[in-house]
């Protein structure tokens, strides 16, 4: 075998051998399986300190900026933006090109009912601007969900472009101008939210993350998951079974949502400065590109490829002004040679359709025996 | 107040409108011709028009000479010179928006389709021995060199992969769309001469009003745009619809295979496709230097937006769709604008598609290409 054969057989591997790594986990025994877990997870708390060990320090640092501000700044976002952007698109196959404004929505929330208009603590504010987000969702999804396809991208693109200018014009929202003195979040036992201390955040948000993950874990193996699986494969033969494919959709879009807005809250509470330049579209396409570079449909894609979008150009800090370049080369590369994304998702193989066989069928007079149906 | 505004501007508006409107469609029809045929947004066509501008800024200055200031004065020329110089500027821009779209294609695209061949491995060999370079030495002269060394043995390597024969999904083809937008708007940032900086294009037309038309004057660029985008549909409309080319594009916009069963060379019909659409962003970027005198780096990526929205008002696929959802939306844009005030100018073009699309789901005109009712 040519090296290049070799590294044909690498890049178009189907997506099955790829992702072997979830099911030998699953295969191990409990203790096993658990301990690895809880060391995975050890090691993402620990993520601040990388820099510091040897070999994999080298690897993430980030030169010219602090690796703690690149983690907590973006890519803690970045993941949370591309888990939720994975329902909509990933899972539901909804191509949304507009999450930005759910991500806007969030943020401007916690902005509008912590500082601007109100005083309420951060706390009471995160819920209350989930819940904003989601049903903003809702309200773009009903009228426009009905379109298909690349009809659905164009309205969505509309609509992050409408929420960024109108917060640009309303002064309600603070303008141009922005909002600032947003409330962060309180403080717990020994981690104090202030500005010199980025490790906080990081934790909150890691945390934010597990349980989203957990949570998303759960819907997708659920009837849900498999009304969106059907909707995503075939629109019109999952209406034909019977799902109620606009409802599922609607959710998608609505979940989709809550986690953009989930996103903005806990970036605004952060930064604790907001302004309607934060939320360009571009970063629509930035979010989309996670989500796709990572492998759509894969939430560990999905949380890679919001890493690595959110990561890559801070590592590669050391050519400034080229790296938006870089990044756009790159992303050609890889969907030349991984069209699936980094890790592709998995074609999960149902437990009952493992051990699932033809029923055996008696032959009737006059056949033959061999021949089916 | 602002009431009083659109009475007393409204056939300013419509001129303004009708003109703005032209430009959207020519670029529209790039949109439109590539989804029809593939069904895929072709996000990269805002750098064509892009592309375009740059070309017609440098046809004019660079190859025929023209500064941007002659003795205090903007450079007007007259007569037989100004026609020899625009249609100089607009051929320039045509070349090389339909050369740019072709080169996308074949970079962009084919690869992911599982067909591709030796100008896409070559330019993206380059490109990424070129990247990876970057991340070692700030010497553009030994990037290139570098990149040059990488491409033979990486356009070998690609060429073998990129024949694997199958088609990728299709938001790989967006996003990898997407990249090349990006690589090409940044790559115009960092290496021209400018920058980031506003480009002016030389002014060789001087800006007269032409005629009178209901109390509102009639300046002779308007004319040239709107007269021009309307040739250039008129002869894309009957390529399509008259050649036998036009008959090959308009049989796989209806059915791929079926097509590629009968003998049309489907490979060649979507470059020519490609052409097509490049063509008209590159004839369109003409027209805007024209009206607006200025370029950027980043001009594509609003316009294109906004062409694309115009393309899906009209009924995505559909030809003269582009045309009215073009004139529709820069109407509907001046007056909205006029009426509301200038910032709401973005959320007036997407309130419009919105309520458009919740009366007609495929557009104004809904979807044709295949149906060959242009």
């Amino acid at each position: 075998m040519s090296l290049s054969d070799a590294f044909k057989e690498l890049t178009s591997r189907p997506a099955r051998t790829v992702s072997g790594v979830g099911e030998r986990v699953g295969d191990m025994p409990r203790v096993a399986r658990w301990s690895l877990i809880a060391l995975f997870v050890v090691s993402l708390y620990l993520m601040p300190w990388w820099p510091e060990v040897p070999l994999l320090g080298w690897l993430v640092d980030t030169p010219g900026t602090s690796f703690e501000g690149v983690i907590t700044d973006k890519v803690v976002i970045y993941v949370l933006v591309a888990l939720g952007l994975n329902v909509v698109v990933g899972l539901a196959g909804l191509l949304d090109l507009g999450y930005v404004g759910f991500y806007a929505v969030g943020a401007y929330t916690l902005g509008v009912l912590s500082s601007q208009h109100a005083n309420l603590p951060w706390l009471l504010c995160v819920p209350i601007a989930v819940a904003v987000s989601m049903i903003s969702g809702v309200v773009l999804g009903t009228p426009t969900l009905r379109l298909r396809g690349d009809y659905l991208a164009i309205v969505t693109l509309g609509f992050g472009e409408i929420i960024r200018i109108s917060a640009n014009n309303a002064d309600w929202l603070g303008g141009s101008r922005g909002i600032s003195k947003i409330a962060k979040p309180p403080n717990i036992g020994p981690l104090k939210f202030g500005i010199l201390d980025a490790k906080p955040y990081f934790f909150l948000g890691l945390t934010i993350i597990i349980v989203v993950v957990f949570f998303l874990r759960r819907l997708e193996h659920s009837r849900v998951g498999r009304a969106w699986n059907a909707v995503r494969e075939d629109e019109d033969a999952a209406e034909l079974m019977g799902v109620n494919t606009f409802k599922f959709k609607l959710w998608a879009f609505a979940i989709g949502a809550a986690i953009g807005g989930l996103a903005g809250t806990l970036y605004a509470g952060k930064v604790r400065f907001i302004n309607p330049s934060n939320f360009p579209l571009q970063l629509s396409i930035l979010f989309l590109a996670a989500v796709v570079l990572g492998g759509t449909g894969n939430m560990w894609g999905a949380i890679l490829g919001g890493a690595v979008v959110a990561w890559m150009p801070e590592r590669f800090r050391n050519f400034a002004d080229k790296r938006v370049f870089v990044f756009g080369v790159a992303l050609v590369l890889v969907m030349v040679f991984r069209p699936q994304g980094l890790i592709p998702r998995k074609i999960r193989k149902e437990r009952w359709l493992a051990n699932w066989k033809p029923p055996q069928r008696t032959p009737q007079f006059g056949e033959t025996g061999t021949g089916r149906g | 107040m602002s009431d009083w505004l659109i009475y007393r501007t409204f056939w300013d508006l419509t001129v303004t409108g009708v003109a703005l409107g032209a430009i959207y469609a020519l670029v529209a029809l790039g949109y439109t011709l590539v989804y029809g045929v593939l069904r895929l947004i072709n996000f990269a066509h805002s750098e064509v028009f892009m592309v375009g501008t740059f070309a017609t800024l440098i046809t004019a200055t660079n190859f025929i000479g023209i500064p941007l200031i002659e003795e205090g004065n903007y450079p007007y020329r007259t007569g037989i010179t100004l026609v020899a110089v625009l249609l100089a500027c607009i051929v320039g821009g045509m070349v090389v928006s339909g050369a740019g779209a072709v080169l996308l294609e074949r970079v962009a695209y084919r690869p992911l389709r599982g067909s591709g061949e030796h100008v896409g491995a070559v330019v993206l060999a380059f490109a990424s021995a070129f990247t990876v370079s970057l991340i070692f030495t700030g010497s553009t002269r030994t990037n290139i060199i570098i990149g040059l060394v990488g491409t033979a043995p990486l356009a070998v390597l690609y060429l073998r992969i990129f024949r694997r024969g199958r088609s990728a999904p299709r938001l790989a083809f967006l996003i990898s769309a997407i990249g090349a937008s990006t690589a090409v708007a940044e790559a115009v940032a960092i290496w021209g001469p400018r920058d980031r900086e506003q480009y002016q294009t030389s002014r060789v037309l001087e800006k007269r009003v032409l005629f009178e038309f209901l109390g509102t004057d009639v300046r002779i660029d308007y004319v040239l745009v709107i007269v021009g985008a309307l040739l250039m549909l008129t002869a894309l409309v009957l390529f399509v619809n008259r050649t036998r080319l036009g008959r090959g594009v308009r049989a796989v916009a209806q059915d791929v295979e079926t097509a590629r069963i009968l003998g049309v060379n489907v490979d060649f019909v979507i470059l020519v496709t490609f052409l097509l659409g490049g063509v008209m962003a590159g004839a369109a970027a003409m027209m805007f230097t024209l009206v607006y005198d200025q370029t950027r780096f980043n001009i594509g990526f609003l316009l294109g937006v906004k062409s694309f929205t115009a393309a899906v008002l009209g009924g995505i696929g559909n030809l003269r769709g582009a045309l009215l959802g073009g004139l529709v939306l820069g109407l509907g844009e001046n007056y909205g604008a006029a009426l509301f005030g200038g910032q709401w100018k973005d959320v007036i073009a997407f309130v419009l598609l919105l309520t458009v699309l919740m009366f007609r789901p495929t557009g104004i005109l809904g979807e044709s290409l295949a149906k060959a009712r242009v």
